[in-house]
């Protein structure tokens, strides 16, 4: 039988979605058991958010000054002291999660599947290569552990639960390497919906043409209580911070509406957005391959079209 | 300080690969390879901390088969001192691409190992933290800033948050993300110029590294196409859709 550990994604006592999205694609596989680890330096109030997903059946906890920070050099080593019994240890494919798992993959000895969008058995996936541009079914051995990220895009989160699973503080013991050390993070995102769960996402691109005017896109996100993304090349030029980028090496999201505005639709771009509910696009070249993959196309200029739109949906 | 960076050879970003019809795998024949964009970003940095006086030596690594020497020959003339082609027809895995690479780090005992956070064929985004697993070193994935100041390194990195900074002892092992630098233009006289440089070739089956290819790859198929949807000729046009789809 399965039995599965997911490495809990948090920060500021809140556990990140991400890890009920893991729940999801774990409890795709028959018959598996699923418990989530929480590493944090008092983990008693994420312990108890985990508690609460559906479909996990214990919550282990280890407390240790060390996970102030969620640095891999400090988790790697803890997981590695839990992951005894277990034959499959989940991650998210969140920085976070594909920042630690190859590390307890490679301590293990054992490959790592990255990216899991679909569970074919309990060793078998489905997971995407080529930027997207080709699906690949991956057999992992059936005598090792399975380490593998998560693809969130994929899943919904997993629902509560009608009631809490246990909660059990590990003793295990590990050694916290001293030779990474946390400085700081610089957050660029605001109070706006946070871009991997929102429900509505507007992003603009290149064509914004300045950090001054990107403030376009982030009034219609307003209007539209959305989430704001960006193309790389919104990025690279300074238009937008870098926690923005949507695309193959920035983030893959997946919500019910994805507004594109002076986006040409690169295939790195695309990748991150296949998964949304309804594209709209909006650009001025009719040629646009956004407009390929649009559910709305819109050919225009963004500098008539969004003050225009803010206009119509009345805020 | 000796800077060790991984290339390696893949399809050109700018390819649209397709799937096989029989779903045996991509069609990749005939088209254009080039260094992994990560990995060029990659050697860029190392040139610059070279050429900042802050590294003697900056060695390319590739594992591949006999013509990821173009690869090599490109770093050597991005400017790289030499190249180690670690020789295999195989495709191999990230945990085999990191052993071997911990092999080479044994020998060559760099200060510094910089790396692509991705390569773009696998998108797999493992073999950097693999690497610094196994030689039990501090790894600083997806770096937009890298300062070096003596045994240490100030590494900025993408995360989903924002930019986290890390401070890790050297020897690190660090992988780049795309905002890191601009890497240069390879210029005619330094191509003649590499044409001189050491160039190693070893065979990978001599290493006597043990096998981390466990995953078997045994289908591949297109992803799901979108359809093309309406277009709509105005603004009033635009809310309407959306309304008629219950999203305002
Ligand atoms: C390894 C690698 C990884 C990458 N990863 C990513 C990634 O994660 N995410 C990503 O986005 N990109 C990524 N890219 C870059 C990608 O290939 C494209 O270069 C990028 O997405 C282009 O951004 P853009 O659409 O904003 O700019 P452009 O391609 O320049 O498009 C601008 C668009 O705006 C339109 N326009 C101009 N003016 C107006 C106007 N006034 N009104 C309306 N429309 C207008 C133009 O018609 C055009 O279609 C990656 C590239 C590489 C090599
Ligand atoms: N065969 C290889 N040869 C040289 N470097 C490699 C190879 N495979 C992976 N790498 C390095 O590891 C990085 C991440 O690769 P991956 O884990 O496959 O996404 C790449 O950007 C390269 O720097």
């Amino acid at each position: 039988m399965s039995k599965i550990l997911i490495i809990a994604e948090h920060a500021g006592g809140q556990l990140n979605p991400s890890t009920a999205k893991c729940v999801s694609c774990a409890s795709g596989i028959e018959g598996a058991s699923v418990e989530i680890l929480v590493l944090a330096a008092d983990p008693a109030a994420v312990a108890t958010q985990a508690a609460g997903i559906a479909g996990v059946s214990k919550v282990v906890t280890l407390a240790n000054a060390a996970f102030e920070q969620a640095t891999a050099a400090a988790y790697a080593p803890a997981v590695l002291a839990v992951a005894e019994g277990y034959s499959h240890i989940f991650g998210p494919s969140t920085t976070f999660g594909k920042d630690l798992m190859p590390r307890i993959a490679a301590k293990l000895g054992v490959s790592q599947v990255s990216d899991i969008m679909e569970v074919l058995g309990s060793h078998e996936y489905k997971r995407p290569i080529y930027a997207g541009n080709a699906i690949a079914s991956v057999q992992a051995p059936a005598g090792q552990t399975v380490v593998a990220t998560v693809r969130t895009a994929s899943y919904q989160a997993a629902k509560s639960a009608d009631a809490a699973a246990p909660v059990e503080a590990s003793t295990a013991s590990f050694e916290a390497p001293a030779h990474t050390r946390f400085v700081g993070l610089e957050s660029g995102g605001g109070d706006r919906p946070d871009l991997q769960t929102a429900a509505k996402v507007v992003s603009g691109g290149r064509a914004l043409a300045s950090e001054e005017n990107f403030k376009l896109i982030y009034d219609l996100a307003d209007a539209f209580k959305a989430g704001v993304g960006a193309s790389r090349a919104a990025v690279d030029a300074g238009y937008a911070p870098n926690d923005m980028q949507v695309g193959q090496t920035g983030k893959i999201i997946a919500p019910d509406l994805y507004i594109a505005i002076g986006i040409s639709g690169a295939i790195q771009h695309l990748t991150g957005i296949k998964d949304a509910g309804t594209i709209v696009a909006i650009n001025k070249d009719p040629e646009a391959p956004i407009f390929e993959v649009a559910d709305i196309g819109l050919v225009g200029d963004l500098f008539k079209v969004i003050p225009e739109l803010q206009t119509a949906i009345g805020k | 300080m000796k800077i060790l960076v991984a290339l390696k050879r893949v399809v050109d970003y700018q390819v649209r690969v397709q799937v096989k019809p029989d779903g045996s795998g991509v069609a990749i024949d005939g088209v254009k390879m080039s260094i992994n964009p990560f990995d060029e970003i990659a050697l860029e940095e190392a040139l610059r901390i070279r050429d900042a006086g802050k590294a003697e030596e900056v060695i390319a690594v590739t594992i591949g088969p006999q013509q990821a020497m173009q690869q090599l020959d490109s770093g050597l003339a991005m400017g790289a001192n030499r190249g180690i082609l670690v020789k295999t027809d195989k495709a191999i895995q990230p945990l085999t691409a990191a052993r071997v690479l911990a092999q080479l780090v044994e020998k060559e005992q760099p200060g510094l190992v910089l790396l692509g956070k991705q390569a773009i064929d696998d998108d797999c985004n493992q073999t950097p933290q693999m690497l610094a697993a196994l030689l039990d070193r501090p790894q600083a994935t997806f770096a937009s800033k890298v300062e070096i100041d003596g045994q240490s390194a100030t590494v900025t990195r993408e995360v989903d948050a924002g930019l986290e900074t890390l401070s890790v002892d050297l020897p690190a092992v660090i992988s780049t993300d795309l905002r890191l630098n601009t890497p240069r233009f390879i210029k005619l006289p330094d191509i003649m110029k590499a044409k001189s440089k050491p160039r190693e070739v070893i065979e990978l089956d001599s290493l006597g590294v043990e096998s981390g290819d466990h995953l078997s790859y045994t289908r591949y198929e297109p992803p799901a196409q979108r359809q093309k949807g309406e277009m709509v000729a105005d603004v009033p046009a635009l809310v309407a859709a959306l309304q008629a789809k219950g999203l305002i």
